[in-house]
């Protein structure tokens, strides 16, 4: 039998913690996430060779050398997916960053003031949410010139819709509390209300939907550089080395080239969807134990 | 002295719908109140639920803007309105903001949930400039035991306290920013009654140490009772009755302020009245109130003629302090 733990007194940062170790994936998903982060960072530390330099052959299988290969042009395949990944979550962190920020802000203004700012801000949202997502970013692309920070704005500025909504949301169910109204009574000032109140109140739900803005955001960094609208060459990002499975030779004969980025991607994203998983569990003041 | 005067008070809420959407009617929450608090006193309100008395409690405490009707503060009129500049011998909500406040009926949902109690307390004190940085802990401290906490409940989270411990953190914030006028909106329903009696004695208390003034919000008369000096009895968004508490509560003028008191279930069966009134019938609609006098529809004493004209607000003849709005109120008062 194990020891029971004393937990009528521990803080509230204590109960998520506690809470968030029970789930072995998020555990598991977090150590993979944090050695990915911390090997992206560390890149140039280490990685073997400069990963836009031509060190070796063509599309050399891997080798001693070359630990996953060279692909088409002779650059080394594992220098580079340690660069893209870096730029893969650099892209996941500022575009999840820029549309929480608009979220958060729109959805504070429609939530709390209501009324015709109310409407006038849900119908740009719904126009912005109904619109085919992929088109609208590929246009966008087309029109700016496409590249690391174009994509990362792009993202930035579709992804918002969701995170508006949830904070709207949250607001108006807040806006009705108690402890709103005494402050209102208490007569503090409307910043205080918005982001000392109310906002503090919405952060855990703000933190999961974050995560999974997060993943799509990397996603669909994937996607438009696969397409060729997105990170270009030489920078490498994990959708532009898939470029590469365009050609049915690579498919078939070369998955050096494709796998590993493939792989990356798809970890990356399970990974951070199961840590806003057990985030979303862990932060639910209802969820009891 | 009069602290604060109600004349005409209204607040209508808009019902929309329709295909087009459109105002399809009024829930006429308030409608037409006026009264005074009397400074230092305790008035208590009572009603069934959805009678306006928790609407006319916001109103007062600046928390909803009213339709119609003036207030008068100390004196001078009030605007009521949240971004109304005061005029010429007019004041305006905010400078009076600190003076007017609230102690909410939901114990749990009045304080921040992810706030501990000194910032919950602190902020606004410090934001009115009632205590600096440096004093700040000892007015906190002299606050808490005020309301007979610990000094140690400072560092604590709002649910670390049980629900009686935090209605009386509740009657701290609302007391940090030394005000005159306390609007207790039913601060006792959501506790235990063991619990209740503790927090009205505090509030008993509180109010004659500090010579406050309290509007004390209920739906039990019990509590009302124990408190209050005078009293309101609320009916469809009207004061029915107005008086003495003493006085209101055995002498009840208006049929509905009887039936209220009768409705109070007696522990001891034998001293039951032989003969209970008993209302049949829910409360009309806010929407549509009916004709005349608003209880008629129920009124077991009605006659015709109180389907036909709505009576007002008047002194009984043998006691000027007692209001009531029945033409026949002498006659049951009599009884």
């Amino acid at each position: 039998m194990t020891k029971k733990k004393d937990i009528t007194n521990e803080t509230y940062m204590q109960t998520v913690l506690r809470r968030f170790r029970a789930h072995r994936l998020a555990k598991i998903s977090l150590v993979v996430f944090v050695v990915l982060c911390a090997a992206a960072l560390l890149a140039p530390v280490i990685a073997p060779y400069d990963p836009d330099e031509i060190v070796g052959a063509f599309s050399a299988p891997p080798s001693r050398e070359f630990l996953l290969g060279t692909d088409q042009i002779g650059r080394d395949v594992f220098s580079r997916l340690l660069y893209a990944t870096r730029v893969s979550l650099l892209v996941g962190v500022l575009a999840t960053l820029i549309s929480t920020v608009i979220g958060v802000v729109l959805g504070l203004i429609a939530g709390y003031f209501g009324g015709v700012a109310d409407m006038i801000l849900m119908r740009f949202t719904d126009m912005v949410m109904s619109f085919p997502y992929i088109l609208l970013v590929l246009v966008a692309a087309a029109i700016f010139r496409p590249g690391l920070w174009s994509i990362i704005l792009i993202l930035g500025f579709v992804d918002w819709p969701g995170v508006a909504r949830l904070v709207r949301g949250n607001v108006l169910s807040l806006r009705e509390t108690n402890f709103v109204k005494g402050n209102l009574v208490a007569g503090m000032p409307l910043r205080h209300i918005l982001f000392s109140e109310i906002l503090p109140n919405t952060v855990a739900p703000i933190l999961v939907y974050a995560t999974s803005v997060m993943a799509l955001s990397m996603l669909d960094e994937a996607a438009l550089s696969f397409l060729g609208m997105g990170v270009q060459p030489p920078t490498a990002s994990l959708g532009n080395m898939l470029n590469g499975a365009q050609s049915i030779t690579v498919l078939t004969k070369q998955p050096w080239l494709w796998l590993p980025p493939g792989i990356l991607i798809v970890v990356l994203v399970i990974s951070i969807n199961f840590i806003g998983d057990a985030l979303r569990d862990a932060l639910d003041p209802s969820g009891g134990k | 002295m009069e602290l604060m005067r109600v004349e005409n008070l209204k607040k209508y809420y808009d019902i929309r719908g329709g295909i087009v959407t459109h105002t399809i009617g009024q829930v006429r929450a308030v409608d037409g109140v006026d009264f005074s608090i009397q400074e230092g006193e305790i008035l208590g309100l009572v009603g069934e639920s959805g009678c306006g008395k928790s609407t006319l409690g916001q109103l007062l405490a600046g928390l909803l803007v009213p339709t119609e009707g003036t207030v008068y503060y100390q004196g001078k009129e009030l605007s009521l309105h949240p971004k109304k500049r005061a005029a010429d011998g007019k004041l305006a909500l905010k400078d009076v903001r600190t003076e007017i406040q609230m102690v909410f009926q939901d114990s749990y949902s009045s304080l921040n949930p992810r706030k501990h109690v000194y910032e919950i307390l602190a902020q606004p004190m410090l934001y009115h400039k009632l205590a600096t940085k440096d004093t700040i802990e000892k007015e906190l401290k002299r606050l808490l035991e005020l309301v007979g906490l610990p000094s140690a409940a400072l560092s604590k989270y709002p649910h670390e306290f049980s629900g009686g411990q935090r209605q009386r953190i509740g009657i701290a914030k609302a007391l940090s920013l030394k005000p005159k006028l306390i609007v207790c909106d039913e601060p006792v329903s959501a506790l235990d009654v063991s619990i209740q009696a503790q927090i009205l004695n505090l509030i008993l208390e509180l109010q004659k140490e500090l010579g406050l003034t309290c509007l004390f919000i209920a739906h039990g008369l019990g509590a009302v009772r124990y408190v209050s000096d005078r009293v309101a009895v609320m009916y469809l968004g009207k004061i029915v009755e107005l008086g003495a508490a003493r006085e209101l509560f055995f002498h009840p003028a208006h049929p509905y302020t009887k039936a209220l008191t009768q409705a109070v279930p007696i522990p001891n069966p034998t001293k039951r009245p032989a003969e209970e009134m008993i209302l049949q019938g829910e409360a009309a609609s806010a929407v549509h109130p009916p004709k005349g006098c608003r209880f008629h529809t129920r009124c077991p004493y009605a006659r015709p003629s109180c389907g036909k004209e709505e009576p007002g607000l008047l002194p009984l003849p043998h006691n000027k302090d007692h209001f009531v709005a029945c033409p026949y109120a002498k006659q049951l008062s009599q009884e």
